[in-house]
């Protein structure tokens, strides 16, 4: 399925990635989990083995079940052969169907931008390449002429009208925006009364926890690498178990839920707090929820993300994975934690995965492209002067 | 107790506090080992400049030593040993496809044009001799025989130029230098650290030693072989002078043609800050700058050469307001993505230690059509602790990326690669504010700087070097 390493082939005979005009970003990942062996020592309740997981993840405009019937009415033969060898897999049954009947609900998850289309990218990366051609056919034009220019290009561009959330979206988004403070209010006696238990367990828990930090497999990351860095974008998925017990499987869930609805209602506009590279970001636990898989799509190579995240997002990431097996040790499940660099960029390694089979839509567009042309939209259906106009400029 | 660094400087090799510019000449010596046994011998008995000799006495003379990984295991270090030094040095920087294209070392400064790195011609040991003008060449010929007489073979044996400070293109060099604590006395955290400053932490260039992030970073410390050493990195850039300043005049005209040059590099040709920008609190000279009144980069552009290398940013671009002010900032409810897409420079500093070398002329001359082409460029020289996140992010992630601070199309437009096959779109922009404030963009920038040859060294402390070489 793969055109050159580390990218799929968005015509490939498998599953034509490019025929599916809603599909943002795509990957196959064969979850083989290398730190299953830190349970003989540190999870001696867990089993050893865990099955291997063949995992699809999509990000996509519309409901799943559109995509699904999508996908199948173009591709079921390679989509069944991609998944005949699953347990549990029944050729009887439609593969769309299969497919349903096997999604998985995440925990929490993350989009940069809810709501824009890839009928929106495409369009506004077309209108940028317009103008940018423009502005650099007029290198001499003084700023007046420049901006007339701009314009009659700008406006030749064929841009379809960004539809607003309809009045049924509006209410279940704001109803979700209410669930956290209307749970918090009720629950706040149970809340205080829990709070002070909950906190001596969680210091005692997080002074105790085994910390591991296995010296990065110079091979294994070798091979991590030679599928990086192919686009400006690359995904990443990683797998670990939770630390056992019923304390942070409750851990989790709740700090889950609460990164879920962060996500949604206060990091909606490209950030994820201070983070501004992640397209996506996925959690979802395996196997009655003693593991958790994380996949995410950024921009930039490895180094870099591993550095946003720990200078700039570490409370989020200490909240997160503070109940992962031999995450770096936290304080108040918020400090410390990815701050002790080695550890963390340790962890990480010994946790990630390949991606095997990776598809994006709208390749070589970062964050900042995406979020740069919707700008560069708005400012051509506005007339600009002065400073404002310089600065529109400036963004093509 | 707090380490300090001053405290080993017996132990620390010279080029850590120095890059000898009192000593105008330099050497740059690549060896491969052929004897380890006569070769360990010969360099035992050799003696290598320490922290401490340059404090007690000014040096007429430094010698200092550096080994690829390649080189330690022809010594004899073994695999496991190895192992312990950081994955990036082990690989070597020519090994592993991937770095290179991270590095921009693809198309034309792929590793297997260059002239040293890769192959019969990567190098084992690299030795660093320094002097007054008058003395090298007697250094040179003593090392050139006893290198031959003890199981050694010379790849190469580089000379430097004195320019007098500037660049084969003309500009002021070497300006901009992070100082390193010698004396333990910062604590990296916290909310200073919203601030940019240009002092950094001692771990920060030597292993052993607590850095940035407030931890002391793993490192080989079997028989202390590790502590108080360094990696260091080598590439040899050759500039292309009469292609540089030609370019420029085709682009803008003989009397524009400078002008261009500085917006590109983001400095006078003479190392002065472009005029505009805000001065920064406690510093003085041309370094007394940054870049907090210039978001969008109008006096100095975003993606200009000097605000590539050193954004000069603090943890947050909004630097220590407050506790409200800095809450509201560390969740990322304050300001914009878009002038929030640098990264923090306390982490990605290093301290430089090249040389120009080869010929030049002024660049009036140089943009004459016709002028001779001469080989010219830089040995450029860097030290730091983590090469991953020190070297490689500032050359892949800061210099060589099209997306850097959110620009696209663009690299450093001086160092850049341009190789647009290797990343699939353009990266051969430049995009400006004119003196009207009018947005420029500029594009087919062709390519000014080609690598050829480089490698990744261990600069051991002296107690290091006793144990490679035992």
């Amino acid at each position: 399925m793969n055109a050159d390493i580390g990218l799929a082939d968005p015509d490939n005979s498998v599953l034509p990635f490019g025929k599916f005009d809603a599909l943002h970003t795509a990957r196959f990942v064969m979850i083989e989990d290398p730190s299953l062996g830190d349970r003989i020592e540190h999870a001696r309740s867990y089993p050893v083995h865990e099955p291997d997981w063949l995992i699809f993840l999509a990000v996509c405009d519309g409901s799943a079940d559109r995509l699904i019937t999508d996908m199948e009415r173009s591709a079921s033969k390679g989509l069944a052969s991609l998944f005949c060898n699953c347990i549990g897999f029944d050729p009887e049954i439609p593969i769309g169907q299969w497919m349903s009947e096997h999604r998985l609900k995440p925990d929490a998850s993350y989009r940069n931008w809810p709501g824009r289309s890839m009928v929106q990218i495409r369009e506004e990366a077309a209108l940028h390449h317009a103008l940018l051609k423009t502005q650099l056919a007029n290198r001499e034009a003084s700023l007046g002429e420049l901006n007339q220019r701009l314009r009659e290009v700008g406006r030749s561009v064929p841009l379809t009208p960004i539809p607003r959330p309809s009045i049924t979206e509006r209410v279940a988004n704001c109803l979700s925006f209410l669930s956290l403070p209307v749970a918090a209010l009720l629950l706040a006696p149970i809340l205080l009364v829990l709070l002070l238990p909950f906190l001596i367990i969680l210091r005692l828990r997080e002074t105790s926890d085994p910390v591991l930090a296995h010296k990065i497999d110079r091979e294994r990351n070798n091979a991590l690498m030679a599928l990086e860095d192919h686009d400006i974008t690359n995904p990443y998925s990683a797998v670990g178990s939770r630390k056992p017990g019923p304390f942070y499987f409750m851990f989790s869930k709740v700090a889950l839920w609460v990164i879920n609805w962060g996500a949604r209602h206060i990091y909606s506009k490209g950030r994820l707090a201070r983070v501004n590279t992640i397209h996506f970001a996925n959690w979802v636990f395996l196997d009655s929820n003693r593991r958790l898989f994380f996949a995410s799509v950024y921009d930039g190579s490895r180094e870099a993300y591993n550095d946003d995240f720990i200078n700039k997002v570490a409370f989020g990431l200490n909240l997160s994975f503070t109940s992962a097996l031999g995450y770096p040790r936290t304080r108040w499940a918020l400090f410390e934690g990815a701050r002790h660099e080695e550890d963390f960029k340790r962890y990480l390694a010994h946790h990630q995965v390949p991606t095997q089979v990776w598809y994006k839509a709208f390749p070589n567009l970062s964050t900042y492209d995406l979020a740069r042309n919707a700008r560069i939209r708005a400012g051509l259906e506005k007339p600009l002067k002065g400073t404002a106009l310089r600065r529109w400029i400036a963004e093509i | 107790m707090t380490e300090r660094a001053k405290d080993e400087a017996a132990d620390i090799q010279g080029l850590v506090r120095t890059g000898y510019g009192s000593l105008k000449a330099a050497r740059y010596i690549l060896l491969r080992i052929e004897d380890s046994n006569a070769a360990k011998q010969w360099l035992s008995s050799l003696h290598f400049t320490s922290v401490q000799d340059c404090r007690e006495s000014k040096q007429n003379q430094a010698l200092q030593i550096a080994f690829t990984a390649a080189g330690l295991a022809q010594l004899g270090l073994n695999a496991d040993a190895l192992e312990h030094f950081s994955p990036e040095f082990v690989d070597g920087m020519v090994h592993n496809e991937s770095r290179s294209r991270r590095l921009g070392d693809v198309g034309t400064n792929a590793p297997e044009h260059w002239d040293w790195g890769a192959g019969d011609q990567e190098p084992h040991v690299l030795l660093l001799a320094f002097a007054r003008p008058e003395k090298i060449q007697a250094i040179e010929e003593t090392l050139r025989a006893e290198i031959q007489a003890n199981g050694c073979i010379l790849l190469r044996c580089q000379p430097s130029s004195d320019m007098d400070g500037r660049e084969p293109f003309g500009f002021q060099d070497g300006i901009s230098q992070p100082k390193m604590d010698w004396d333990g006395a910062l604590q990296p955290g916290g909310a200073k650290d919203r601030d940019y400053r240009n002092r950094m932490a001692a771990g920060e260039v030597l292993l052993g030693h607590s850095n940035e992030y407030g931890f002391v970073a793993d490192y080989p410390r079997d028989g202390d072989i590790g502590r108080n050493g360094s990696y260091l990195v080598y590439r040899q850039l050759a500039q292309d002078v009469t292609g540089f300043w030609q370019w420029l005049r085709d682009e803008t005209g003989p009397e524009e043609a400078k002008t261009l040059a500085e917006t590109m590099v983001g400095r006078t040709i003479d190392g002065q800050p472009l005029s505009g920008l805000a001065k920064m609190e406690g510093s003085r000279g041309r370094n007394a700058f940054d870049f907090s009144g210039d978001v969008d980069g109008v006096v100095c552009p975003i993606g200009s050469h000097i605000r590539r290398v050193n954004p000069r940013l603090g943890d947050h671009p909004g630097g220590n307001i407050d506790f409200l002010g800095n809450l509201i900032g560390s969740l990322g409810l304050g300001g914009t993505a878009k002038h929030d897409a640098v990264a923090s420079s306390r982490f990605h500093r290093i301290l430089r230690r090249g040389r120009p070398y080869g010929k030049t002329m002024p660049y009036e001359q140089a943009m004459q059509p016709g002028a001779e082409q001469m080989e010219a460029g830089l040995h450029f020289l860097c030290l730091n602790a983590s090469l991953a996140r020190q070297f490689e992010f500032v050359q892949g992630a800061w210099i060589a990326s099209p997306a850097f601070a959110g620009l696209a199309g663009e690299q450093d437009p001086i160092l850049g690669d341009r190789d647009r096959e290797a990343r699939g779109h353009d990266c051969d922009q430049f995009s400006y504010f004119d003196e009207d404030r009018v947005p420029r963009r500029i594009d087919q920038i062709p390519q000014f700087v080609n690598v050829r040859g480089g490698a990744y060294f261990f600069l051991p402390g002296l107690n290091g070097l006793r144990e490679i070489l035992k």
